[in-house]
């Protein structure tokens, strides 16, 4: 900062009108916290001082988050990122600190196979294609889809990878590589019809254009139902990581369907048998039969693991729940290692391929408590335990164990 | 009641007809040479394969030629990189037990074809000519004892190409709305 630092007691004075007049409601609980920490409001104070200059044009235009809350990603299962080529596969967003089923763009988990090279795309130079089986092959800038009737969903991606297992003692390593945001574009179909799906075309290859032009073949079914090309995220242009400027949303498929940096969409009459698909086969048909389609999944994210209790008494335990089958129905919570299931509450109406966030209200008392949470959707479909897993993605119930001084464990 | 569906079912009736043709007549129409240049995913039957050509014998010298070596080593098991022969496991050993690599795990040779040319060499992606990438898909095959060291790759033979796993894998099911990951299945 150097000269740039505003002198302390202008700032002071500045920060004095806020607190009194605009911002009061914002800096109560800052206060509050610092009482929690036994901290004096002088000692608050020294703390303020050293808060950036609100002045500033970078701040006018761009708001960042406060420098106290210092929630990042994480790379998961503790592999080197990058790696010896440079290439960052998989980053886990820290669902623990996470509120709400959205998760913020800047967090959002981040999965390629290509890693860190992420393509610097200018929107007015690209392009996307439909060709193949269609009456009518076109080509699109992204003014132009931007001209088509749009929707505005809420949807999770997750990865495939996303496995919990006993070695993860925090929650970004066992249940990190799931987020939800609120997406805006054009559904597929209403690009296809445009287009005219000839007879015979029963499968899509989804493009990117970035190196490796990442591809994967959906079943036309799923094209026609309910995938988005989508151009926005909560609000704003799809971030880089997440394929800006346009990629598809396959809701509540596999995350490595939904195609970044989309150019190109080839209506075609089989399985493609692209590189992402041929790395997901299986040989028995009941395996491939999980494949694609999320099964119902929940897990509590406070306490989970790696949090820390400070004592007894009441708790607001929180989760997501989500699955690929439709709307998450119903959440139950047990603290008792599964031996009995109470229902959860819903914050929010729960939606279609959506992270549905859920509370239960609980008092602690001290003792040890296993803590697990369990999802059904609307098809029924009811979350696994880890014994009843049969393979495909992991979607079972995870246990956390409150120990006796308020520590939170991994009890896989 | 009547006269209130009226519009409703025109609205039916006109809709139906738009199907016939563009709804809102945004975009253009690619160019044959646009299409060309972007149109590289392989299907199994090989039909978006250009023309060109190449054997084992060519794909070894591509290999050091254009720096393959470097990441994948001499043997293409020892490099830094993803390992890409399991010869040594026997001709007798369930291919799906040899791990990802992908010129013995992939059913259709065409996937080989279409993730050398799409994604190598890393960092200098479409680079390679249509006969260096059937030359190294040939030497990668010859290497994993799938084809023949003199056997010629071109947009004919590649397809025709019998992969350990051509067979041996379970189609997704017919996916389509609301239904369950698989029938019966509680999860």
């Amino acid at each position: 900062m150097g000269s740039n630092q505003p002198d302390r007691r202008v700032f002071l004075k500045r920060g004095a009108a806020l607190a009194g007049g605009l911002t009061l409601g914002a800096a109560e609980p800052v206060i509050r916290e610092a009482t929690a920490s036994g901290q004096s409001v002088e000692e608050q104070s020294q703390e303020v001082q050293e808060a950036p200059d609100y002045s500033s044009d970078e701040l006018i235009a761009y708001g960042e988050r406060s420098p106290h809350v210092t929630s990042v990603r994480e790379p998961v299962n503790g592999r080197p990122s990058p790696d010896d080529f440079g290439l960052v596969f998989h980053i886990g967003t820290p669902l623990g600190d996470q509120v709400g089923p959205i998760t913020p763009s800047s967090l959002f988990y981040f999965g390629t196979t290509r890693g860190s090279i992420v393509p610097d795309i200018d929107p007015a130079e690209h392009r996307l294609m439909i060709h193949g089986m269609v009456d009518r092959e076109l080509i699109f800038t992204m003014d132009e889809l931007k001209r088509f009737p749009s929707v505005t969903r809420l949807h999770f991606i997750e990865c495939a990878g996303n496995r919990s297992n006993s070695r993860h003692s925090r929650i970004v390593e066992s249940h990190g590589m799931t987020s939800c945001a609120e997406w805006t574009g054009v559904l597929l179909r209403t690009l296809l019809e445009e287009a005219g799906v000839q007879d015979g075309g029963t499968w899509i290859v989804a493009e990117g254009v970035e190196e490796v032009k990442g591809a994967s073949s959906l079943p036309m079914a799923k094209a026609m139902d309910d995938i988005l090309v989508a151009y926005a995220m909560n609000g704003e242009p799809l971030r880089p990581q997440q394929g800006h400027p346009l990629r598809i949303v396959v809701p509540g498929f596999e995350g490595i369907l939904s195609v970044k940096w989309l150019r190109r969409i080839k209506v075609v009459d089989r399985f493609y048998m692209t590189y992402n698909d041929y790395g997901h086969l299986r040989q028995d048909s009941d395996q491939a039969a999980l494949l694609n389609q999320v099964g119902p999944k929940s897990v509590i994210t406070y306490p989970s693991a790696g949090q820390q209790l400070p004592g007894n008494g009441f708790y607001e335990v929180r989760g997501l729940a989500w699955s690929g089958g439709g709307v998450v129905s119903r959440v139950e919570v047990s603290t008792d290692g599964g031996e009995s299931w109470m229902d959860a509450d819903f914050r929010g109406t729960p939606q279609r391929m959506a992270h549905t966030a859920f509370s239960f209200n609980w008092t602690w008392d001290g003792t040890e408590k296993v803590l697990m949470s369990r999802c059904t959707d609307e098809l029924g479909q009811v979350q696994p335990t880890r014994a009843q897993l049969e393979g495909g993605l992991d979607n079972s119930i995870q246990p956390w164990r409150i120990a006796g001084d308020g520590s939170v464990h991994n009890a896989i | 009641m009547r006269f209130r569906l009226l519009p409703f079912l025109m609205l039916l009736g006109g809709g139906s007809l738009q199907a016939q043709g563009p709804t809102f007549g945004i975009g253009r129409t690619p160019t044959a040479e646009e299409i060309r240049a972007w149109d590289i995913s392989i299907s199994p039957t090989g039909e978006e394969l250009p023309p060109g050509r190449g054997t084992a014998t060519e794909g070894a010298l591509v290999y050091l030629v254009r720096g393959c070596v470097g990441c994948h080593g001499a043997t293409a098991i020892d490099g830094a990189a993803p390992r890409l022969v399991r010869r040594e496991a026997g001709p007798d050993v369930d291919p799906w037990n040899l791990g990802r690599i992908l010129p013995i795990r992939s059913p259709y040779a065409t996937t080989v074809w279409d993730y050398i040319n799409r994604g190598m060499p890393l960092g200098d992606e479409g680079t390679l000519t249509a006969d260096e990438v059937y030359a190294l898909t040939a030497y990668m095959l010859y290497l994993n004892d799938v084809i023949a060291e003199d056997a010629v790759m071109d947009a004919q033979s590649l397809p025709m190409v019998q992969m350990p796993n051509r067979d041996n894998w379970a189609p997704l099911p017919d996916w389509k709305p609301g239904m369950p990951r698989l029938p019966g299945y509680p999860h």
